[in-house]
């Protein structure tokens, strides 16, 4: 028989104005185990933690009930204290009569009987807890940084500078991300070149970091500390090691009529390429759909003319498997697609541009050296029609119910540069809302109407026409006067609502890790822990988490970073003990609870046993990987005779529970 | 036949929360102070996917009017899988159930999240009614185990 | 065919390719058959039996068997290589020490239901076109040949062998077997008239097991009905609940694993119709998540061990069917 103390706490009055808890504590005390029940002002409260502790000590206490507020606030604080007085901290149980009673009744009777049953519940469990020890596991001291975007290279560098070793998988040939492709940055209307480029070199030569780039996760097993990734590095057909990035290949090559991702389609590049001048790894990449030797099996061109003979065209894609013990998700975000976008012409019509292919027109690496030309018939723009919110805050199928936070920011941007750069446009913004939180953003946008002339006009475009003489129609409504607008614009930007990369979901799968329902990664909590995902070891960076612009995705890359090194640093963590546990004896070896473990934990072994006529006999029997293990209970349903069981939560406790619920 | 009993039935709801969505969710609507009926009693599960058909079985047996799961929606599983096992496993014995005329509104399975605390409070609400409205389980009831 | 089934029996022992022979013997009357293990051609001659009253299923018994020294031979009808195929599956079996021969199975007769028509001292019986003639004790009786199957055989779903290392005869064809006829029935009635049925049911159970010790997916090293840890346990049905929750608990166990194979209600003394809860599940199984025959093969997901991310709610139950 357990000997029980029970301890009910008043919160002040938030226990205490509904539930009667003297009577409570009293009732609790006549239950069958308990040897002392009390009730204070606050438990949980210094005083009342002594109180506790002195009472296991006292009364030799073999399990305690706490009834208070919900396990999940104090259920850790009452743990330790139990620890503290030599008391398994996994024999104390918490009766949740704040949050789930007196919080949400208002009849001190009732509230006060079913307190008294809440309690009674958990000392029934009490009865059936056992002392649990919490095993330890190793921690690989390498972190993966999945994603090269400068929230990627960021988290990357905070580690490495800690003295880890990590590793960037980047999908691209090159790391940098959106970030390479942006020209100016708000506020300060930095060159964003001229701040990610050191970063990536930096990156680079960075003696802890190692660049997979061009290269992709595969398969993810392993927990928290002890992770187990395959990394496929796809085949690019040219030797990175030999690669000298002279770019001679890419000048030679003779098939120039490649859409160049990296503008955006907007112009052209070769077969073989380098995504942009400042790449890292400077290395150069066969694109196998359009390479005439690849296709034709004639031209070699680009292996003739490379002096370090790095051109491989039998290249394989190779598979690399290795250990971390932590990863953090930096998969970054795009622009939507706007196929659906049909009333604002931006298939039909070559001036309707996004706003990430208006970054590339203005960039002095861009298509058109910097100076910005219609793409149509590359002449000077004179009127330019912005377009906010285009599939953001989008009630209907369409779009993204969420606002991508970063468009009136980098609108305000484009009108700024454009009215300093080429005073002679005139530029107007159609808008739902302004919205300009963060440092100095309110005063920036201020600036574009005030300073620049900018017109902002709050309203939606409804309609955008090309017109046969190239100008465009742009039909929108003022809603401050109350109008509707003609506008013959020369070009239409669209700021298109950003989406998570569409990598993230599949990775999502094979991290375990939660997303929402557009496909962002869920933080472990909303407020307090946002850059930790609910799956231990995996950390989430930038945009892959929500919209963010970059001094935000630098704040969190650089947090993610510190909690990736705060695991780091051990050298083993603490696992839950409350694990499945398979009784051999009972066990089928039927299989049933391996097919539902979301975690790979249990396996089977061939084990000897001895049968009651002096024979032995060899049966299949699971066994559970406590270290894998999260604790979720699927395999004990899924075990048709009940050898498995969970710890913390058996089946004769929770029956138990159940018995002390309904006697 | 007029009943001269003007007490009303108060069903025995137990409610099994998984530890991450459903468990906060309830702890929110404390929290936000939504009320509900005393008649609902929760137990703590890490999981949905923890319920054993045999617990539910069990609280009819002992005297329980109506038993309600409540777990993380679909996908959002902190184990990411365990409540889609959840949702076939009582999909095949409620059904199961209703096929040997057990009433079908004792039994539920519902997804709520850690934020939908007024989700939590007004399913509760719903679903002691629904159980109110069919009185006390005879059907699935253990005789030895009736309270006096 | 019993015939070819000892001298194929005497063959493989006589060459060494078997050690043993699971197949059937005789009880007090002819009817009364078991399952058996034989190891010599004498006890083959002497014992084996194979005829319209042999309908049980070995597979079971070759948990324990095939983990003995040796190679056993098993004569399988086709629904026994289902249930055979269930138990490779769950790894309760060892196939490798197993000799399959697929043996045409049923129509098998039910000598209960032919005492139920006041026929007694049986002492064989034969099929003339439909009737069934019976030579007893006191002389020829007849019956209609349909009335004197066993419930199992009545709606057959499969005449195929899914596994075997030889056949004797012919292989069939899988069949459309309406067998889920009453369960639909039991479906449209009211709540109220299936809880009036099954009550009237299950109240006979008087807990001997029978169906619980024959079913071939009922393996369990423990059954958690013997497990006083389990809370679960009980060994008499001494209340309507304990009736309810054992079937209910005992079905659920073998939900997705269940091929249908009909032991439970032959053996049940109660004669409840138990096959009815099994097939409400995979009736349920087949409609909700795609068809599925448990034993069908060795490699599928049980249903039970699977999801779809769009499966259908619990609420389906409540919006299907009569209230």
């Amino acid at each position: 028989m357990q000997r029980i103390g029970v301890f009910v706490c008043h919160c002040g009055t938030n226990i205490a104005a509904t539930v009667d808890v003297k009577t409570v504590a009293e009732a609790l005390g006549h239950e069958p185990g308990v040897v002392i029940s009390q009730d204070y002002q606050y438990m949980c409260s210094e005083s009342g933690q002594n109180l506790v502790k002195n009472a296991i000590k006292e009364h030799n206490l073999t399990g305690v009930v706490v009834c208070s507020c919900s396990p999940r606030m104090h259920e850790n604080t009452f743990r330790k204290a139990a620890a503290a007085a030599g008391l398994n901290s996994y024999m104390v149980e918490i009766a949740n009569i704040r949050e789930q009673c007196s919080w949400i009744h208002k009849d001190i009777a009732t509230a006060t009987e079913k307190a008294i049953i809440l309690g009674k519940a958990a000392v029934a469990k009490v009865h059936l807890n056992a002392p649990l020890t919490a095993g330890e596991s190793p921690v690989a001291k390498r972190a993966l940084v999945i994603g090269g975007g400068i929230a990627g290279i960021q988290t990357a560098l905070d580690i490495a500078e800690a003295g880890f070793d990590v590793d960037i998988v980047e999908k691209n040939p090159t790391i940098g991300g959106k970030m390479a492709q942006i020209d100016k940055t708000f506020p300060t209307l930095d060159c964003a070149a001229c701040i990610l480029t050191p970063k990536m070199v930096e990156a680079s030569q960075n003696e802890h970091i190692t660049i997979h780039s061009f290269s992709e996760v595969t398969d993810v097993k392993g927990f928290v500390g002890n992770f187990t990734v395959t990394i496929k590095k796809k085949a690019r057909f040219v030797d990175e090691t030999k690669c000298t990035g002279c770019g001679l290949c890419t000048e030679k090559c003779p098939m120039k009529k490649v859409p160049n991702e990296f503008n955006m389609g907007l112009d052209n590049r070769s077969a073989i390429y380098i995504p942009f001048a400042q790449a890292v790894p400077k290395v150069a990449t066969i694109d196998p759909n359009y390479c005439m030797m690849m296709k034709t099996g004639k031209c070699g061109v680009c292996s003739k003319v490379c002096s370090a003979g790095a051109i491989d065209y039998k290249q394989q894609d190779k598979f690399i498997e290795q250990k971390y013990g932590a990863i953090v998700v930096a998969t970054g975000f795009n622009p939507i697609n706007l196929d659906k976008y049909d009333e604002f012409a931006y298939n039909q019509c070559p001036d309707v541009v996004t706003s990430l292919e208006l970054e590339r027109l203005m960039n002095a690496a861009g298509p058109n050296g910097g100076t910005l030309l219609r793409p149509s018939d590359k002449t000077h723009p004179h009127k330019i029609v912005f377009v906010q919110c285009v599939g953001s805050r989008c009630d209907d199928s369409k779009g993204k119910p969420y606002c991508s936070k970063i468009c009136c920011m980098y609108t305000a941007k484009h009108a700024m540069l454009i009215r300093e750069k080429y005073p002679d446009t005139e530029v107007y913004v159609f808008y739902i809302d302004v919205r300009t939180p963060g440092k100095n953003f309110d005063e920036f946008y201020r600036r574009a109407v005030e300073q620049y002339n900018v017109h902002y006009i709050k309203g939606m475009v409804g309609k955008v026409t090309p017109r046969s003489d190239g100008k465009i129609d742009v039909q929108a409504s003022d809603l401050l006067a109350n109008e509707q607008l003609h506008i013959d614009a020369d070009m239409v930007v669209l700021a298109a609502a950003i989406e998570p990369d569409k990598t993230a979901r599949p990775l999502a799968t094979m991290l375990t890790t939660q997303m929402d329902t557009n496909d962002f990664f869920t933080e472990a909590h909303p407020k307090l822990r946002p850059v930790e995902s609910a799956t231990a070891g995996i950390f989430l960076s930038g945009a892959c988490q929500g919209p963010k612009d970059i001094p935000e995705t630098v704040a969190q890359a650089s947090a993610a970073a510190a909690k990736a090194i705060g695991l780091l640093v051990k050298n083993s963590i603490t696992c839950n003990p409350c694990v499945a546990h398979s009784n051999e004896l009972m066990c089928n070896g039927c299989s049933s609870c391996e097919k539902v473990c979301p975690y790979g934990a249990i396996t089977y072994i061939d084990k000897e046993f001895r049968m009651p006529d002096r024979t032995t006999a060899v049966r299949r029997v699971a066994n559970v990987n406590p270290a894998v293990c999260q604790g979720c209970g699927a395999c004990t349903v899924a075990c048709p005779s009940g050898a498995m069981d969970l710890n913390g939560f058996s089946n004769s406790q929770i029956m138990a529970e159940v018995d002390a619920i309904c006697k | 036949m007029q009943v001269n009993d003007n007490k009303e039935f108060q069903p025995l709801i137990v409610a099994f929360c998984c530890n991450w969505c459903s468990y906060a969710g309830a702890d929110l609507s404390g929290t936000n102070r939504l009320n509900y009926p005393t008649n609902v009693k929760i137990i703590r599960v890490p999981c949905s996917c923890r319920v054993n058909p045999m617990f539910i079985l069990r609280a009819f047996q002992r005297g329980a009017d109506g038993v309600i799961l409540c777990g993380c929606h679909p996908g959002d599983c902190h184990y990411t899988s365990g409540n889609y096992f959840t949702r076939r496993r009582m999909t095949l014995l409620f059904s199961m159930l209703d096929f040997l005329g057990i009433e079908r509104d004792r039994t539920r399975v519902e997804w709520v999240s850690a934020a939908e605390g007024a989700k939590f409070a007004a399913t509760m609400n719903e679903f002691t009614e629904a159980v109110r409205k069919l009185g006390p389980n005879r059907r699935l009831e253990d005789l030895r185990c009736r309270k006096q | 065919m019993q015939e070819a089934m000892i001298n194929r029996a005497k063959q493989l022992l006589a060459d060494g390719s078997v050690d043993r022979v699971i197949g059937w013997k005789r009880g007090e009357f002819v009817y009364d058959i078991t399952p058996a293990v034989f190891t010599s051609a004498e006890e083959l001659d002497a014992d084996f039996v194979y005829d319209d009253f042999t309908a049980a299923n070995v597979s079971k018994y070759l948990v324990k068997e095939s983990k003995k020294e040796g190679k056993i031979l098993a004569f399988l009808k086709p629904c026994d290589t289902y249930s055979f195929n269930q138990l490779i599956k769950e790894h309760r079996i060892v196939r490798e020490n197993i000799y399959v021969i697929g043996i045409p199975g049923g129509p098998k007769l039910d000598a209960e239901r032919i005492k139920a028509n006041g026929i007694t001292g049986i002492l064989g019986a034969k099929n003339d076109n439909g009737t069934l003639i019976i030579d007893t004790v006191y002389g020829e009786e007849k019956m209609p040949y349909y009335e004197a199957l066993s419930v199992k055989c009545l709606n057959c779903k499969s005449k195929k062998h899914v596994v075997y290392d030889e056949l004797i005869g012919e292989d069939g064809d899988i069949l459309d077997s309406n067998r889920f006829d009453m369960v639909e029935k039991l479906e449209n009635m009211t709540a109220q008239e299936r809880y009036d049925f099954w009550r009237e049911q299950l109240s006979k159970c008087i807990r001997c097991n029978a169906c619980r010790n024959v079913c071939p997916a009922c393996t369990c090293e423990k059954c958690v009905f013997d497990n006083p840890d389990s809370g679960v346990e009980n060994k008499a049905a001494t209340d309507s609940f304990e009736e309810n929750m054992f079937h209910i608990i005992r079905a659920f166990h073998v939900a997705g694993r269940c091929t249908d194979c009909g032991e439970c209600s032959r053996v049940c003394p109660q004669n409840i119709p138990l096959h009815l809860l099994n097939r409400k599940f995979i009736k349920d199984i087949n409609s909700l998540y795609g068809d599925y025959q448990a034993g069908e093969d060795t490699t599928s997901r049980a249903p039970l061990n699977d999801y779809k991310q769009d499966d259908c709610e619990a609420s389906i139950v409540h919006e299907r069917g009569v209230e």
